[in-house]
C-alpha cells in the first residue's frame, strides 16, 4: 500500500457528471479514509450540493476509471494518478 | 493508424483502399458505418454531440482491436469514431475488417462494434427539435450483446 496522504490526485468528470459537478477536472487530496472507488464516491457526495447531485446513492449510476482503465467500485485508489467519473458509455 | 478519433468525416471507400493497398492475401472485407438517426423516441432531433475521454478513448479502442486480432485471423482492422456535433444523416463510426475469409471479417466487425458500444468512453447528447437536450442513456441490450462473446477475460464494471 502506497501512502497517499497529502498527495493530490486528478479527478476528471465527463458528460452529465461533468455538468452536475460544474467542472471537467480538479486536483484533490483524498482523506486517508478513502480506500476504494466506492469510498471515493461516498466522499464526493459530501462535498457540496453539486457533488451530491452527481454522486449520492439514488442518483443515476456513475462509472469510474483509474489511470484511464475501467475499474469496479472495489478498486483501490492508493496508487492512482487520475480518477475519472462518468455515466455508462453511449458511443457508436 | 488503425484507430482514429476525429471531428472530421471519413470515407469508407478510402479506408477500404488503405487496407487493401498492395496486398493480395485478403479475401473478405466487411465495413460497418453508424450514422445519426433523425429521431429519438419518436421525437425529431436537430443534432447529437459526442463527448469523449481523450487518451482513454484511443487506449480502449486499441485494446478492443487487439482483442479482435487475438480472436480472428485478420489482415487489418480499422476503427474511426467521430466526436463533436453531428446532424442527422452524418457518419458517426466506421469499422473495417479484412480477412482471408468472410466469417472472420463479419464476426470481428460485430465484435468490435459490440465492445465499442460498452467500453469506449464516448457519450452522446441529443438536441431535440423542441429545444430540449439530454444525455442518451446506456442500453442493457448493448451489454448483453458484448457479453455473448464469451471468453473475454477483461475485468469490467457491472
Amino acid at each position: 500500500m502506497t501512502d497517499k496522504a497529502g498527495q493530490p490526485v486528478k479527478l476528471r468528470y465527463f458528460a452529465w457528471v461533468r455538468e452536475k459537478v460544474g467542472r471537467g477536472e480538479e486536483d484533490v487530496t483524498l482523506p486517508a479514509t478513502v480506500v476504494s472507488v466506492a469510498d471515493l464516491i461516498a466522499w464526493q457526495s459530501t462535498r457540496g450540493p453539486e457533488y451530491a447531485e452527481a454522486f449520492s446513492a439514488g442518483q443515476r449510476v456513475v462509472r469510474a476509471a483509474i489511470d484511464q482503465r475501467h475499474v469496479k467500485p472495489d478498486a483501490h485508489v492508493a496508487s492512482a494518478r487520475e480518477i475519472a467519473f462518468f455515466p455508462p458509455v453511449t458511443g457508436g | 493508424m488503425p484507430v482514429r478519433v476525429q471531428a472530421s468525416d471519413f470515407d469508407a471507400g478510402a479506408e477500404i483502399a488503405r487496407v487493401t493497398a498492395g496486398r493480395t492475401d485478403i479475401g473478405a472485407i466487411v465495413t460497418f458505418t453508424g450514422t445519426v438517426r433523425g429521431a429519438a423516441h419518436g421525437e425529431p432531433i436537430n443534432a447529437i454531440t459526442l463527448e469523449h475521454y481523450p487518451g482513454m478513448t484511443e487506449a480502449e479502442l486499441e485494446r478492443i482491436e487487439a482483442l479482435a486480432h487475438e480472436r480472428w485471423p485478420l489482415q487489418a482492422a480499422t476503427i474511426i469514431h467521430r466526436i463533436g456535433r453531428l446532424t442527422p444523416g452524418e457518419n458517426i463510426v466506421l469499422v473495417v475488417t479484412a480477412s482471408a475469409h468472410r466469417q472472420a471479417a463479419f464476426e470481428a466487425a460485430e465484435f468490435l462494434m459490440d465492445y465499442l458500444k460498452t467500453d469506449a468512453p464516448f457519450w452522446k447528447k441529443e438536441e431535440l427539435a423542441s429545444g430540449n437536450a439530454h444525455w442518451v442513456d446506456a442500453r442493457d441490450t448493448d451489454t448483453t450483446a458484448r457479453d455473448r462473446w464469451a471468453g473475454s477475460t477483461e475485468v469490467k464494471p457491472d
